[in-house]
């Protein structure tokens, strides 16, 4: 039956010509439909001799299934040709900037005392904080400091009209832990901290941690070790130090820290020493008993020396520029 | 202190370089914070002098003068005051650079050729006195360089002592500590007493005692103070920063310098009757040099004479008894007073000088005697005259005592962390010239009695410590018993709060706890001010009762630098004064204004409103996860804008602020779009309830959608707490997805589109359920809010 094959030759044309789903559905419909040249062939197999009947009805249906994948593959492949068009005309630029709020910064203070902190925190050290508005009783006079001593010059006080004043250093919250908790104690206190100075390298508030640890064997060389690892492990190098005799009327001994920095010259990042035992006699520790070191450091300062900043003020200024750079 | 190395190496010999001895006195406790090098930054000057002047013919003001410089002769001229025959002084020949690079030559001033120039102090850079020429001694060597004659190749250290090291504020003293650091010993020096020529002696009465337990006195007369002080002692002043004044005070500074103990002396003639140290009277008062007068008071120690106060005890000199050059007798002073006498007096009057800063600190009680013979010897030997016999005034018993300190050597060992040969401890005791008397186990220390600073056994082991070198100890570290950390979930850390900002796009900014008083008046109008008593700037005199005004001074100074979307936040104490108490708080402000996103393609710049921070605020109360409920109430606040602001509580309890800044305000702080701010108390952001889980609904949920006509002044929170009434428990949530006001609502209504999400925990709910919820919650509202169902 070459009329079959010749439809079938003709059907798989038309099914590779259409180029759109209405078209295809359309050679569907002519071949297959119930009015199709197809099924009419197969409403004209009764006519048929039977011996011959079987043979035709075969190359019918074969003619039939295979025009009927063919199609259905035809469908597939158009179905994919109009996603692709239609991805064709949505593409994206896809290196235009993301939508939505951009992320804003923390200031490079908060940042570096949050690393200090958690340098010392996971060394035991916990944090107690305490007021910036303090007596004259908790900022000097329990750190050994009496009215009229020189080294209270050394420290440039606001005072306010109520007679208080602001906290020069942290120390005052170190007083306060001790006479609560006694010994032995290990913390640390972070804070803001004001002095009456304002050039370069100072200015009127700035941030300060300090550290103490009271125990019965502690020792300067103690001292030394933690100061050794803190500055290795701020600076995520190792750093050469330099420790020398300096005066605090709240140690004794009493030491300044240098760091060397990579120009060669020695920089002053902290002061520390062994607690003087008049400061533990004011908080009621048995000096006999128990020794302790504190230490006490600019956070500014060593903001400064990490991010290479070369003028504290402009932590101060709070530029958006300035402040987008620490990220 | 200046240390100037030729001098102190007249005190003790060393070889090592200036560097090296800035290195070994800062690593010993003597912080050297600079090195300077001093020589003459002219070249070719030499010392000559005039040997005949003659008015120049062509000019009143300018001189010819006939310069020796031994082999030749020069013709100079000059317009120096003090250009006179006979003067030795420094010559800039022909072919000389001065310090500015200007390269002297033959030049003819007014017709008269000029080879060559006559310096001041001035134009060689040594001082800025431009008044005439150098004046040097008349038998300097005539022709030899200038800067030789005078040892211009000298290194001054400035060393910033400690208040504890009073004994260094002298080139003695810190020879003393050369000595000790390097294992040296000084030169030795022997003080020759000053014969008595006459027996001419004023006496003394020492009423505070206590305050002054030793005063040296000693008159000298007939001087010739219009005679000038050598180049070697005022470059030596000068090195160190003080001015020539005249022979006298120049020796006695000098002096000073040397052996770290101030004098003074009186003009002798000018004092009437005897001396009296005593404490000052509220109704005197006293003219100082320059001339200006204070008050004095009774604790104030002063030097009187029958006539009254005539010094500053251990401060300064009063004017009347000044030492001038036509002075021709005076009253030498050596006094031992207290550090306690003096300390705070200087402040007191704001009048810091070099004595009273050396008496606070405490200088060497055993000092005045060797002082008075030195400046006797120098005074003599300059200016002349004779001297009378020294005499001591005292009275021993208030004398500092020299403190026996125990020191253990089981202490020292445990302090240091390491062991310490007994040896090397007597040996470092003795380089410090400290005496020891040997115990079992133990030292009984008495330190010498320029040393103020050594009372309790920590001094001695610091001594100990800082001699065998800080860097030489050893470094251990701590035995500690183990102990784990805490990662506590209870309490949220500040730094959770910053995160979250930080995320939602603010920075974090600092500004100073102290700010404007107008500003802090303004936006907290009610509350008292804490007012600081010396404030930097008048402008900084308050503190703050919130962090907003450091945030609008950030967004001003932001705004003025072209940045014009500003999301900033701080965290920081705040002040507040209530019936004379102050409380401080920890508090959390932040400042947004301008476009919500920073400028994008696909996005309209829409300006930030309230409702966008109000997010932000949310967010942070999301962090706590605690049940309780927040409120935002309308409220008014005098930085805000009224009906745009809420104050925001948390179980009933006011904890913070949110608004919109006041236009007023916006206004005068020349801000140009709108601002929102908004304040919390800190410690309601930091507890957190940890999660506890609750099993969840697998069931469909069914969404109802209500628009409700309502009145005007009828809140969206009330709305929602009665929906939540009406709703029961199959009532999941409500979302408030509309609001409209316009056409076909009355004006004094508005149109609220609320979403009611049900759910059942075990079945699939039906249009009965349903319906039985909607309907209670419709009457409800129409009940209570007289709410409609809009058509």
């Amino acid at each position: 039956m070459s009329s079959v094959t010749q439809l079938l030759k003709q059907a798989q044309d038309e099914i590779v010509a259409a180029d759109n789903q209405a078209s295809l559905d359309k050679v569907r419909v002519k071949y297959l439909g119930k009015k199709g040249s197809l099924t009419s062939y197969l409403k004209e197999l009764g006519s048929l001799p039977s011996d011959k009947r079987a043979e035709a009805g075969k190359a019918i249906n074969d003619a039939k299934n295979s025009l009927m994948s063919e199609i259905k593959l035809r469908q597939s492949e158009l179905q994919a040709d109009s996603i692709a068009s239609k991805l064709l005309l949505d593409k994206l630029d896809v290196s235009l900037p993301g939508r939505g709020q951009k992320p804003g910064r923390v200031h490079p203070i908060t940042r570096t005392l949050q690393r200090i902190t958690d340098i010392f925190t996971s060394a035991g050290f916990e944090t107690r904080i305490g007021p910036e508005i303090e007596d004259d009783y908790y900022n000097f006079t329990a750190l050994n400091i009496p009215e009229n001593h020189p080294a209270r010059a050394m420290h440039d006080t606001f005072y306010l009209e109520s007679g208080e004043l602001l906290r020069t250093h942290t120390s005052p919250v170190q007083i306060r832990a001790m006479q609560n908790e006694g010994a032995p104690i290990r913390l640390i206190a972070p804070g803001r901290v004001y002095r009456c100075d304002s050039d370069l390298t100072h200015t009127p508030m700035f941030t300060q941690i300090e550290g103490l640890a009271v125990g019965a064997d502690i020792s300067f060389a103690n001292l030394k070790a933690v100061l050794y690892e803190f500055v290795s492990n701020f600076f995520e190098r190792e750093i050469e130090l330099r420790f020398r005799p300096a005066y605090f009327p709240f140690t004794e001994p009493s030491a300044e820290v240098d760091i060397r920095a990579e120009s060669g010259e020695w920089l002053e990042i902290l002061g520390c020493g062994m607690v003087h035992p008049n400061v533990l006699r004011n908080v009621d520790i048995d000096s006999e008993k128990f020794r302790g070191y504190a230490f006490g450091m600019g956070v500014d300062r060593l903001a400064m020396l990490r991010y290479g900043v070369d003028d504290l003020r402009l932590f101060f200024e709070n530029d958006l520029p300035f402040l987008a750079q620490f990220s | 202190m200046r240390v100037n190395l030729q001098w102190l190496k007249e005190w003790i010999n060393f070889e090592f370089d200036s560097d090296e001895l800035a290195n070994k006195l800062t690593i010993g406790g003597l912080e050297v914070g600079s090195i300077e090098q001093i020589h003459l930054e002219a070249k070719g000057i030499v010392v000559a002098k005039i040997i005949e002047t003659q008015p120049h013919p062509d000019a009143d003001r300018l001189v010819i003068c006939q310069v020796s410089t031994g082999k030749h002769d020069h013709t100079v001229v000059c317009g120096a005051p003090n250009a006179r025959k006979g003067l030795m002084t420094a010559y800039a020949p022909s072919g000389s650079v001065f310090p500015d690079g200007r390269k002297i030559e033959a030049t003819k001033i007014r017709n008269i050729l000029s080879d060559g120039m006559l310096c001041s102090s001035y134009d060689l850079n040594l001082t800025d006195d431009n008044k005439g020429l150098i004046e040097l001694e008349s038998d300097a060597p005539i022709g030899s360089s200038f800067d030789k004659f005078l040892g211009l190749d000298d290194v001054v250290l400035d060393l910033e002592l400690t208040p504890n090291r009073g004994d260094c504020f002298s080139i003695l003293g810190v020879a003393r500590e050369v000595a000790a650091l390097t294992n040296k010993n000084l030169n030795s020096y022997a003080f020759n007493s000053v014969k008595a020529k006459s027996t001419e002696k004023l006496s003394v009465k020492l009423s505070a005692e206590d305050s002054c337990p030793r005063f040296v006195g000693r008159v000298i007369k007939g001087v010739s103070n219009k005679l000038f002080t050598p180049s070697w002692i005022t470059e030596r002043l000068r090195r160190v920063g003080l001015r020539k004044i005249n022979p006298i005070v120049d020796i006695t500074n000098y002096v000073m310098l040397e052996l770290g103990q101030p004098l003074h002396s009186y003009d002798y003639d000018n004092l009437s009757g005897s001396i009296n140290v005593r404490y000052g009277k509220k109704s005197e008062t006293l003219s100082l040099l320059g001339d200006s007068v204070i008050k004095l008071d009774s604790d104030v120690l002063v030097i009187a004479d029958d006539a009254g106060p005539v010094g500053l005890a251990g401060i300064m000199g009063g004017s009347s008894t000044a030492v001038e050059t036509s002075t021709v007798n005076i009253f030498l002073e050596a006094a031992f007073f207290t550090p306690s006498s003096i300390i705070g007096r200087a402040r007191k009057y704001a009048l810091h000088t070099d004595a009273s800063h050396r008496f606070e600190r405490g200088v060497d009680p055993e000092g005045q005697i060797r002082a008075i013979e030195r400046a006797t010897e120098l005074i003599i030997d300059i200016v002349g005259g004779e001297a009378g016999p020294t005499t001591v005034y005292e009275n021993a018993q208030y004398l500092p005592e020299a403190p026996s300190v125990v020191l253990r050597r089981s202490k020292l060992e445990s302090i240091l962390g390491m062991t310490v040969e007994p040896e090397v401890v007597e040996s470092i005791m003795c380089r410090l010239g400290m005496s020891l008397e040997k115990k079992e186990d133990s030292w009984v220390v008495t330190p010498p009695s320029f040393r103020f600073d050594i009372n309790i056994e920590e001094d001695l082991i610091e001594e100990v410590a800082r001699i065998i070198g800080y860097d030489t100890l050893p470094v251990i570290s701590e035995k500690c018993t183990q102990k784990l950390g805490i990662s506590t979930e209870k309490k949220l850390s500040e730094y959770h709060v910053i995160n979250r900002l930080v995320e939602r796009g603010y920075s974090e900014v600092i500004s100073y706890g102290f700010v404007e008083k107008q500003l802090e008046k303004s936006i907290n109008p009610d509350s008292e001010l804490v007012s600081i008593i010396n404030p930097l700037s008048s402008e900084l005199s308050v503190m703050r009762s919130s962090l907003w005004p450091g945030l609008l001074g950030v967004a001003r100074r932001n705004l003025s630098r072209q940045q014009s979307r500003i999301r900033i936040f701080e965290m920081g104490s705040v002040f507040c004064m209530k019936s004379n108490k102050i409380s401080e708080k920890q508090s959390l402000a932040g400042l947004a204004l301008g476009p919500i996103y920073s400028e994008h393609w696909d996005f309209d710049d829409k300006d930030v409103d309230y409702f966008d921070i109000k997010s932000d605020v949310e967010s942070l109360f999301d962090l706590t996860n605690l049940d309780c409920e927040i409120e935002f109430l309308s409220a008014e606040h005098p930085a805000l804008a009224k009906g745009k602001t809420a104050r925001i509580l948390k179980e009933n309890k006011p904890i913070g602020w949110i608004g919109e800044l006041h236009p007023s305000f916006q206004q005068s702080l020349e801000l140009k779009s709108a601002v929102i701010m908004f304040s919390l108390d800190i410690t309601s952001l930091l507890l957190h309830k940890v999660s506890v889980y609750q099993q969840y609904s697998k069931y469909p949920s069914v969404r109802r959608d209500l628009a409700l006509v309502l009145h005007e002044d009828i809140k969206g929170t009330e709305v929602v707490s009665c929906i939540k009434k009406a709703g029961g428990e199959l009532l999941k949530e409500i979302k408030i997805f509309d609001l409209y006001r316009g056409k076909g609502i009355e004006s004094s209504e508005k149109s609220l589109a609320v979403g009611l999400i049900l759910q059942h925990t075990s079945r699939t709910l039906n249009d009965t359920d349903i319906d039985k919820i909607i309907g209670a919650v419709t009457r409800r509202l129409k009940d209570d809010l007289g709410a409609a169902i809009r058509k």
